[in-house]
């Protein structure tokens, strides 16, 4: 398979309603910023979730590492950008 | 750095690690863990993720055939679902490193594994409804303890997936109930797809905990909670209720509620059949593999058209910004 | 153990609608609150025959949609058509509630989609035509989405309320049908060498079908203008192939409905007295 086959990774942000932050709800492939908004409101708000999305390229996100002084974070550090916070365990799902 | 001071340091880090399950915190992306509890997890949420795309064809092929528009539209709704749960199964993988574009070149090359369930085939539209109570009733069975697995994004996909399969399973149900109210004939056609699922839905919880070779590191990692006979267990208590209040029979003569163990005793799976049908065997293996891999390569100039224009707008912006 | 609740109520009765588990909680009934009595001066046999038409090319372009599940180019899109199926599919059943309340016969939606002949159909011919490729897909999706919104833009306006609460919802989703399907024929016209040749061949095919929906609804120069702004974007030409004769208003079909029906109906008819 060539690359230009390949979409690139995009993170999902979601306001789920008005006055609280985005945060955080995965991530998809698209081809451009456009179409990652499209797929974005296609697949994480299929239930009237979100009223605003976010939709950043996953390289372009610089995330902290745990523990600085650890040359093992090495071999993943082209992998900072993967889901940096966690998202809201909604209230309904019982027993979580 | 010398060879002592680095397997120090990787000490240092494998306790913290088992510190972090210990405590039953998140092992989260960034963090180190050891390359075999990474492994694990690809294999088990790549397996899972294309479950849940395979998953949508034996349903699939009735949304065009759906004979009310409601259960048309409940149906797409489904499928779709399913889509976007192998979307955030798949999502959760690449944060471990893995890339979806060679998960999927795995699945159709046959070199990953989906669940044995999708290999049977679907001859009714009460299949559909067996699938929901069923298939997907194990599936959450399988899937609510995996919501408190050890690793973050899988847990969140898992929390995500389950509160959206209740629907599932209820609608199946729901079909099932509406159907055992019709027709004679509509009766009859719940009976023979109970009769043709029930056997392979016990075998979705895998080998039998002796055979089950994996299962002990999974559970000591968190990543797995509950033994496959101690789910398979649990599903044959929740649904032996469900049955009679349906009214349709599963077809094992063995079971029967046993008062001393608080559970219901059943029959063995016919567990040659599930090496078989996991080693490619099944009713349908080849098939369900075979339209995966068609939608991919007949996909494949859409997604080079996508990919080549967004490249044609970003030197068209480039040019835009020099001049 | 905390995890025992998933199996606890599922035997119990439901008493909710299928709102609350079919597609999610906090959706709005698009009719709720508004009079179903046709308002004077409204010819309610005429309402009836719009209302069954545009049901009608709802159902079947979201039968085409349908086909694309599972074999969709990339999972994402795989998600997005199911949604505009979806989309289309709750217009048709609003559609047909609204038919059978003013045609005087007082029927169900299954009884117009699973109990009528090709003959009786009225959809517009493009909504019929096989499904085709991606590209084919795309370019019907967005002259359909642009005809259709500008209709219902008009229709949100109806005398008739409920078919303008109808038309008020479909604006919504047209919009973004138009949308999706615009930034996938610019991606498609600019893309690739074979990406180009297809959206042509796709517009050869198509564009004899585009005056049935004109006759349909005369919309055409706010439709035509708006694909003109689309296809310059995607460096495509605008087609300029013949008419083909017939109007699927009048119930004239090409040789494709009947196949598309055959399937849609197959279980329904295989057991009419059965309940679903």
């Amino acid at each position: 398979m060539s690359d230009s086959e390949n979409w690139p990774l995009y993170e999902i942000f979601i306001r789920g309603k008005r006055g609280l932050n985005h945060v955080h709800v995965g991530s998809l492939h698209a081809a451009d910023d456009r179409m990652a908004l499209t797929h974005a409101r296609d697949l994480y708000t299929r239930r009237n979730e979100g009223v605003s999305i976010w939709a950043v390229r996953s390289e372009h996100i610089a995330a902290s590492t745990r523990d600085e002084k650890d040359p093992f974070f090495a071999p993943s550090a082209d992998k900072v950008y993967r889901h940096p916070t966690f998202y809201d365990i909604p209230d309904d799902v019982p027993h979580i | 750095m010398t060879e002592a001071a680095g397997s120090g340091a990787e000490q240092d880090l494998e306790s913290q690690f088992e510190a972090t399950i210990g405590r039953d915190q998140r092992i989260e992306p960034r963090d180190w863990m050891p390359e075999g509890y990474r492994r694990t997890l690809i294999r088990q949420v790549a397996q899972h993720a294309h479950s849940e795309i395979i998953g949508m064809q034996p349903e699939g092929e009735w949304i065009t055939r759906a004979p009310s528009l409601r259960r048309k539209a409940i149906l797409l709704a489904k499928v779709q679902d399913e889509a976007g749960h192998g979307l955030y199964l798949y999502s959760a993988a690449e944060t471990l490193g893995a890339d979806r574009a060679d998960l999927t070149e795995r699945l159709i090359e046959g070199r990953q594994k989906y669940s044995s369930i999708f290999n049977y085939p679907t001859l009714s539209f009460a299949d559909v409804g067996v699938i929901g109570w069923f298939v997907d009733g194990a599936a959450i069975c399988n899937q609510v303890p995996l919501c408190r697995s050890s690793y973050g994004p899988y847990a969140r996909a898992m929390v995500r997936i389950c509160k959206e399969e209740s629907f599932h399973q209820r609608q199946g149900y729901e079909l099932l109930m509406t159907m055992m109210r019709g027709t004679d004939e509509q009766r009859e056609m719940v009976q023979d797809a109970v009769d043709r699922w029930w056997w392979p839905s016990l075998m979705m919880f895998g080998p039998p905990d002796g055979d089950s070779p994996n299962s002990a590191q999974s559970m000591a990692w968190k990543i797995k909670r509950h033994s496959n006979d101690e789910l398979r267990q649990r599903f044959v208590d929740m649904t032996v209720p469900q049955a009679a209040r349906l009214g349709v029979t599963l077809p094992d003569p063995e079971l029967r509620w046993n008062e001393e163990r608080g559970h219901h005793d059943f029959g063995t799976p016919d567990w040659s059949e599930l090496k078989a049908v996991i080693s490619g065997d099944g009713p349908c293996n080849t098939e369900r593999v075979a339209r995966r891999r068609a939608a991919h390569e007949e996909g494949a100039w859409v997604r080079a058209a996508a990919s080549a224009h967004a490249a044609k707008q970003a030197a068209r912006a480039r040019e835009e910004a020099v001049a | 153990m905390s995890d025992d609740h998933v199996y606890l109520s599922l035997a119990e009765g439901h008493d909710d609608s299928d709102a609350r588990w079919a597609f999610g909680t906090g959706f709005e009934d698009p009719l709720y609150g508004v009079d179903t009595a046709v308002p004077e001066g409204a010819d309610a046999a005429e309402l009836a025959v719009q209302c069954l038409a545009l049901g009608d090319d709802a159902l079947v372009l979201a039968q085409r949609l349908a086909e694309w599940v599972t074999r969709a180019p990339e999972l994402e899109e795989e998600v997005a058509l199911a949604n505009i199926g979806l989309d289309l599919l709750g217009q048709a059943r609003l559609l047909y509630a609204r038919a059978g309340q003013t045609d005087g016969t007082g029927r169900g939606e299954d009884a117009y989609a699973y109990f009528r002949d090709p003959d009786d159909f009225r959809n517009v011919r493009l909504a019929e035509l096989p499904g085709g490729d991606f590209a084919f897909s795309v370019l019907r999706l967005l002259v359909f989405a642009g005809w259709r919104l500008a209709h219902f833009t008009e229709l949100a306006s109806a005398p008739d309320p409920v078919l303008a609460a109808i038309a008020a919802k479909g604006v919504k989703e047209l919009a973004y049908h138009r949308q999706y399907a615009a930034e996938w024929v610019v991606r498609l016209g600019d893309g690739t060498d074979e990406s180009r040749a297809r959206m042509l061949a796709a517009l050869e095919a198509q564009a004899p079908y585009w005056e049935d929906l004109f006759a349909a609804h005369d919309v055409r120069d706010a439709v035509l203008a708006d694909l003109q702004l689309v296809l310059d974007a995607a460096g495509l030409p605008m087609p300029s192939a013949p008419f083909e004769p017939g109007q699927g208003r009048d119930g004239e079909h090409t040789g494709h409905l009947a196949p598309l029906l055959a399937e849609l109906q197959s279980v329904a008819r295989a057991h009419p007295e059965a309940t679903w």
